[in-house]
């Protein structure tokens, strides 16, 4: 294998359906949280979301098989057919066996799954739907690729939460030093029904302001938690050689390096992981710290977590060492889908030049971090790093690196 | 001199129906002995098939704490029992080891379904609200939502700091979870990985989602017997629960210590057959291609195989289809080499069978004995192969092939060596 690189991109997120409309959203600092619509939220103490706002399920996803699947697979199928357009291939002329798929799944179909437990608990067993077995599970969205698309390599599912989203795609460079030609790649979810919301209410993490400006504010002296979104992004991911033999239109960019560690339980005297993931990216990138040129921040927006990963940073890259940004601030949190996405726009920020802003942060910001606050910078970005964490301690860094 | 790394297994822990432990699991497979029974989980009136393989567990005797008790899933429940025993049996003192050096790769299938239902019930009242009543959230509910709590609570158990993660592909996930480690280690990620899988699915939501595809069996007048792998009287598979652990530790270190190896993981490859959610073709093509594939990786053919621990769900379409499999691989070896399904006596327990399928494969290499299928007395006439009916077989066995199969279309195809038996 020569290098790991990415040759299409597909997004569907809060700033709408797109990889378009999501950068436009992201550089025009345009918040795409508000109130949640999916269901009424009077009755939650946290009301707002970043919901994908017009997406229709028949515009991109097979009749058939809207009903079998959960929305966080539909807006899977969506994301991988755009990518798998961007990057040219016609998986019909690839060999079956050397196409594969890995997504990151967080919580799997929990929407799909509720409806069909109030078959269950609401009706009786013989209530519940022939599709249950299929759909809610947390390999649905990758299943569903494979078959749509023809892909019969060594497929995936990774869950760490919103880490997921590097893991998958550091698995997916794994593949491809086996021998696997391309892997589809990254990760969806759509949590946002009442269930999952009030699952996700329970691990005390998230903003119930009720003020869409003012709710996910990581870094700041008022972060108060953060807002759940839906959506995420897929990627191609595909041998450089083989791009290349193909003339691919487009390399957007190479995965080039990849850590992962886990934290110490909660209680633990030992000091928590997440520089050391940084620092084996970097070293598996082959790079020093100052040849990174901008951080995607985690950005929890809760002051213990915000603080910790400050504090990594400014380890690594010392005080106001590097720009950092979070646009996750305008979209909430899409847990499998969070990091993949911030990956896209690691690439996008490589392709265009300019560094997407964290808005509404104010101030007093975490002590040591150079935040690119209120528009966006220009900046030429070779090497573009993406911090991820998932709950219950998974860390992952990886490194994006212009190609060529 | 290269010295590329690979994975020994240096410890087992098993939790699975029938018995708790690896010497009780042994025991109960080698006897040809069925755990399968009416559930007693929870009350199946109601459901079509009301029949599974459960393990009898009690948590605080295997030594949890009242803590853990409350904050566990089942499931992570009965990975963590399997964990400590692997890390017992492997003789590594997890304290003394370099934590960044250690990680976790856990397979499940449905994660933390059981908690997630049970809470369910109470926050929509009895499925009577669909806004659920927040204020009866627990604290390990959004734990319970995501099924990376699972790999979290075993991390935290064997103080891994290293690479951590959940593998969820369905009924593969307990064989992808195992590669999973042997690939960090031979790729230096890691020197010592606890791997392996759990589930717990036998709930509610589980059998009523299998009962509507009419996936499991409804032979629920003879619960011992229902589970009949190739055997013509089979109606489907029976739902079971269980977990098997393995410290996976880089081969040369293993042997440096003294520690006692139980299998190599020789070769693993996964296929996807891009064909359809839950059905198979019959040409078990996509299977075919992982075996070969993971023979090439481990450097050996048919011939070296000594014993097939089969998926063998006991659906027709799986029976036949990796029979077929085995056929087109192994070619005329598919019909010397023996060929059994442990699912015949501990039930298919999702996500979590292929790592108990491997703790069976290893003990086969560790005994030379290879488990029967029990169950099998009319044998399918389209299941022409030596499927080791209803009783053990002392076999001298080097190299298992171990093969999994899954909703997504999923295969997945492992082999395990004895240690110095490859070339």
């Amino acid at each position: 294998m020569t290098a790991a690189v990415v040759t299409g991109v597909g997004a569907v997120t809060p700033h709408g359906v797109g990889v378009e409309a999501y950068w436009r959203g992201t550089l025009a600092g345009r918040s795409a949280i508000r109130p949640l619509t999916r269901f009424d939220p009077e009755s939650y103490p946290v009301r707002l979301a970043g919901e994908v706002p017009g997406f229709s399920a028949a515009e991109h996803v097979p009749s058939r098989i809207i009903p079998q699947t959960d929305h966080w697979t539909h807006l899977g199928l969506a994301a991988a057919a755009m990518a798998l357009e961007d990057s040219g291939i016609d998986p019909g002329r690839m060999p079956e066996y050397e196409m594969a798929v890995v997504t990151a799944s967080s919580s799997g179909g929990t929407e799909f799954g509720q409806h069909e437990m109030v078959n269950l608990w609401g009706r009786g067993p013989g209530f519940v739907g022939a599709y249950q077995s299929i759909a809610w599970f947390y390999a649905a969205t990758t299943g569903q690729i494979s078959i749509r698309h023809g892909m019969r390599g060594p497929c995936g599912v990774i869950a760490t939460e919103q880490a997921g989203g590097l893991d998958a795609v550091a698995q997916s460079r794994r593949l491809l030093r086996d021998g696997t030609r391309m892997v589809v790649s990254g990760g969806t979810d759509a949590s946002l029904c009442p269930y999952g919301l009030v699952a996700q209410i329970s691990n005390r993490a998230l903003s119930d302001r009720a003020d869409p400006e003012r709710a996910y504010l990581p870094f700041d002296a008022e972060a108060c938690g953060y807002v759940p979104g839906e959506g995420g992004a897929l990627l191609i991911v595909e041998d450089g050689a083989h791009a290349r033999d193909r003339g691919a239109g487009r390399i957007y960019g190479e995965i080039a390096g990849y850590g992962a560690t886990f934290d110490p339980p909660p209680g633990s005297d030992r000091p928590p992981t997440l520089r050391r993931a940084i620092e084996t990216a970097l070293g598996d990138a082959g790079i020093a710290p100052g040849e990174v040129d901008v951080v995607f921040a985690d950005a929890m927006g809760l002051p213990e977590p915000d603080q910790a990963e400050a504090d990594a940073l400014t380890a690594v890259f010392g005080p106001r060492g590097v720009p950092v940004t979070a646009p996750k601030t305008l979209t909430g949190r899409l847990y499998a889908g969070g990091a993949a996405l911030d990956l896209l726009a690691a690439l996008l920020s490589i392709r265009d030049s300019v560094i997407p802003p964290t808005v509404r942060v104010g101030g007093p910001v975490a002590d040591g971090l150079d935040l690119v606050l209120d528009g966006p910078r220009p900046a030429r970005v070779r090497n573009a790093l993406v911090v991820a964490r998932g709950y219950g301690g998974f860390n992952a860094a990886l490194v994006a690196r212009a190609s060529g | 001199m290269t010295s590329a790394r690979s994975a020994a297994i240096t410890g087992i822990g098993v939790v699975a129906p029938g018995g708790i432990g690896t010497k009780a699991f042994w025991e109960m497979l080698t006897a040809g002995r069925t755990a399968t029974r009416a559930i007693t989980l929870f009350d199946p009136s109601g459901f079509r098939s009301r029949i599974a393989a459960e393990c009898d567990f009690d948590p605080a005797a295997w030594g949890l704490t009242p803590q853990e008790v409350r904050r566990m899933d089942r499931a992570a429940q009965l990975a963590s029992v399997a964990a400590d025993e692997a890390v017992a049996d492997s003789g590594l003192v997890t304290g003394a080891l370099r934590p960044d050096r250690v990680g976790v790769s856990l397979g499940s299938a449905v994660g933390c379904t059981m908690g997630l239902e049970e809470e369910y019930i109470v926050l929509s009242d009895g499925g009577r609200q669909w806004l659920v009543d927040h204020h009866y959230g627990v604290p390990q509910l959004y734990g319970y939502m995501v099924p990376s709590t699972l790999a979290v609570e075993v991390a935290w158990r064997v103080g891994a700091e290293g690479p951590v993660a959940l593998i969820s592909t369905g009924c593969t996930s307990g064989l992808d979870a195992v590669a999973h480690g042997a690939q960090l280690i031979r790729e230096g990620t890691a020197d010592v990985v606890i791997a392996g899988a759990t589930d717990a699915p036998i709930s509610p939501i589980t059998s009523a989602c299998f009962d509507a595809i009419k996936a499991t069996s409804p032979n629920n007048d003879d619960p011992a017997h229902a589970s009949r792998p190739f055997d013509r009287d089979r109606d489907g598979f029976v739902l079971g629960e269980g977990s098997a652990v393995f410290v996976l530790e880089e081969a040369s270190a293993a042997h440096r210590r003294g520690a006692h190896v139980y299998a190599e993981v020789a070769g693993v490859a996964g296929r996807s057959n891009a064909h359809h959610m839950t059905g198979l073709k019959p040409d078990g093509r996509e299977m075919a291609e992982a075996i070969t594939v993971a023979m090439r990786q481990a450097r050996l053919g048919p011939g070296d195989i000594d014993y097939i621990n089969a998926h063998g769900s006991g659906t027709k379409q799986n029976d036949r289809h990796e029979t077929a499999a085995f056929k087109r691989s192994l070619g005329q070896r598919a019909y010397e080499v023996p060929v059994s399904s442990v699912k015949s006596m501990v039930g298919h327990s999702l996500g979590a069978i292929g790592s108990i399928e491997v703790a069976a494969s290893a003990l086969a290499i560790e005994h030379d004995v290879v488990p029967p299928t029990a169950n099998l007395c009319t044998p399918d006439p389209e299941c022409d192969l030596d499927y080791v009916p209803r009783t053990a077989r002392d076999h001298r066995t080097d190299v298992v092939l171990s093969v999994g199969s899954g909703f997504g279309g999923f295969q997945t195809a492992m082999l395990l060596a004895r240690p110095g038996s490859t070339g």
